[in-house]
């Protein structure tokens, strides 16, 4: 298998006496999508933010394109090419949905100290914009103040603001949450195209879009990896049963 | 073209009328006023680049309007008294030439608003405002023991300093001046926010965490609106200075970042013409309750506190309605 492009090893993080990461070791390959799974409260947000560079974990390190990032901060990190999803979206309320589009532009473009010519005039990153709210179905929604979207288009918009970055690894974390079927339906297929273009570490409840869609899921529970594998041997395998798939499969 | 647009243009006539009016009936005292909230305005609208665009809650702009001040005392009264302002290495006099006095003053205000910016951006909320209120209140006292130019007592300067090819002795003249000052301040300001700097400014304010995740990083522009915002209030304050042809530690004292601040909320945070509305109402009631009672200012706490219970886009947004995003 390629090298891989994402990488933790030993993650370690705790809250007090809570392990919120024990020890995770991930990767992400080119081309894949790997997806994270695991109850409510195992710490896969807790991941994610020390993946992304929002906190920075106990012990362990986070390599990024082959480089230890450990140290980076979040800005150096997006910068190097890594596009992340929130949970809970974090996108200016204020703004238009193109203008949180344009700002994500903007960011991919270097060039933000610029003081007199009108960004929402700018071609470019116009064009960029529009793209990326094309590819999420929101192309109709570009002058609706993102305060009146409801919470899947916010999760939609989210998406666009990732792919204005042209990442080279996207993180989401729960990016089907609040989207209805015919959403998560749609945005399962974009994600399935989107893999190719750069890999996706993906954190999320809906079984249905993680069975279709991952190479390989991991399974998180209280802080640790329990099981790495494929979508039938995760389903197959009686530890995760036990843990995570069997509480909800129970009859 | 929006409501508010509209409504920047009425308040624009309105400001050029009066002292119009009043040129013309030969009334200086409301040249002077109007003077006065077109300098105070220009105070508000660099505050509005920090604390509308950018969230910065700064209670520390006399700072900047102090500083300003105080580059023009300080180079006006050593050209009065023809006593350089040192001789060693280099030799440093002082100017009674207004565009010389501006460029020092905001250099002096820059330079100042990048060390407390520096320092103070590190926290926020609370930590914020009572730190920019601190390194205020520091300069506040330091200009009270500071004897060479006036100490307590402040410091007068006899003759207005002077612009190529006008009397700015002459109300009108300076009026005319301050007005287009304040105009330029106001199409910088406009311009600003609209550029790729204020969305990105703006964007910080409203979630840092989405500006940091495309790459950006908020201190850098945090730290450079309030270098703007520094250098725009400390030029009102060298025109504060000139306007009176005094200057004093009251410059710094925290009642003049209050009242800065005011101007601001009572016209609309983030409103481009917020400053100049709450400037011209502030002068207003002070003209006009000042002369009926000397407790004028508790009308004015109770009207602040309405503003900013009910109204709170002040003046500018309780006749415009919300914000449009710009397009
Ligand atoms: N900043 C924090 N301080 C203290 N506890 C936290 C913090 N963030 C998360 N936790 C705790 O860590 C655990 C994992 O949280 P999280 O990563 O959000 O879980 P998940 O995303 O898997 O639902 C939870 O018990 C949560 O309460
Ligand atoms: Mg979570």
């Amino acid at each position: 298998m390629a090298e891989p492009l994402l990488q933790t090893r030993g993650i370690t993080k705790s809250f007090g006496a809570l392990k919120a990461s024990d020890a995770i070791s991930l990767d992400l390959h080119p081309g894949e999508i790997h997806a994270l799974i695991g109850p409510n409260g195992a710490g896969k947000s807790t991941l994610i933010k020390q993946i992304a560079g929002n906190m920075t974990p106990d012990s362990g390190t986070v390599h990024f394109l082959g480089q230890d990032v450990t140290a980076l901060d979040t800005v150096a990190r997006a910068r190097l090419g890594l596009g992340r999803t929130f949970q809970i979206s974090a996108l200016a309320m204020d703004f238009t949905v193109l203008q949180n589009a344009v700002l994500g532009a903007l960011g991919a473009r270097s060039g933000v100290m610029r003081f007199f010519l009108p960004v929402m005039k700018d071609r470019a990153l116009l064009a960029r914009a529009h793209e990326a709210l094309e590819r999420v179905g929101l192309q109709d929604h570009a002058a609706t103040r993102t305060a009146e979207l409801s919470h899947g288009q916010r999760r939609q918009l989210e998406v666009a603001v990732a792919l204005t970055l042209k990442p080279k690894a996207f993180l989401m974390d729960e990016p089907m949450a609040g989207l209805g079927a015919g959403g998560s339906k749609r945005l399962t297929g974009f994600l399935d195209g989107l893999r190719a273009e750069a890999p996706i570490l993906l954190v999320e409840h809906d079984m249905d879009a993680v069975f279709a869609l991952a190479d390989r899921i991991s399974v998180l529970v209280y802080g640790q990896v329990i099981a790495t594998g494929t979508a039938d041997e995760i389903r197959a395998n009686p530890d995760v049963r036990r843990a995570y798939l069997g509480e909800e499969d129970a009859p | 073209m929006t409501r508010e647009t509209y409504i920047n243009a009425a308040l624009s006539l309105l400001l050029v009328l009066v002292p119009f009016w009043a040129w013309s009936t030969g009334q200086a005292y409301i040249l002077t006023l109007c003077t006065k909230v077109a300098i105070l305005a220009l105070a508000g609208v660099g505050l509005n680049i920090a604390l509308g665009l950018g969230g910065l809650v700064s209670f520390g702009h006399a700072a900047f309007f102090g500083i300003g001040g105080y580059a023009m005392g300080i180079l006006a009264s050593h050209a009065q008294t023809f006593d350089p302002i040192m001789d060693w290495p280099i030799l440093i006099e002082g100017t009674k030439s207004m565009p010389m006095i501006w460029l020092v003053a905001m250099l002096a205000s820059a330079l100042a608003a990048l060390l407390i910016g520096a320092l103070s951006l590190r926290t926020s909320g609370v930590y914020f405002i009572m730190i920019t209120l601190a390194f205020a209140q520091m300069l506040y006292y330091f200009t009270i023991g500071w004897p060479a130019y006036g100490g307590e007592d402040g410091l007068s300067i006899y003759v207005r300093n002077s612009f190529p090819g006008l009397n700015t002795l002459v109300p009108v003249q300076f009026l005319i001046l301050s007005y287009v000052i304040l105009g330029l301040a106001l199409l910088f300001s406009a311009r600003l926010a609209r550029a790729p700097f204020g969305l990105a400014l703006s964007a910080a304010r409203q979630n840092a965490d989405r500006v940091e995740t495309v790459g950006i990083a908020p201190y850098r522009l945090r730290l450079v609106a309030f270098v703007i915002s520094g250098a725009i209030t400390g030029l009102a304050g060298a025109l504060f200075a000139d306007l009176n042809r005094f200057i004093s530690p009251t410059m710094f004292s925290w009642h003049t970042s209050g009242e800065i601040m005011i101007f601001v909320i009572l016209g609309g945070v983030g409103r481009l013409y917020g400053p100049v509305a709450g400037a011209a109402l502030f002068i207003l009631l002070e003209h006009l309750l000042g002369g009926v009672s000397d407790y004028w200012k508790i009308f004015l706490g109770a009207l602040l506190l309405a503003v900013v219970l009910f109204a709170r886009g002040g003046l500018i947004g309780t006749l415009a309605g919300r914000e449009v995003a710009h397009g």
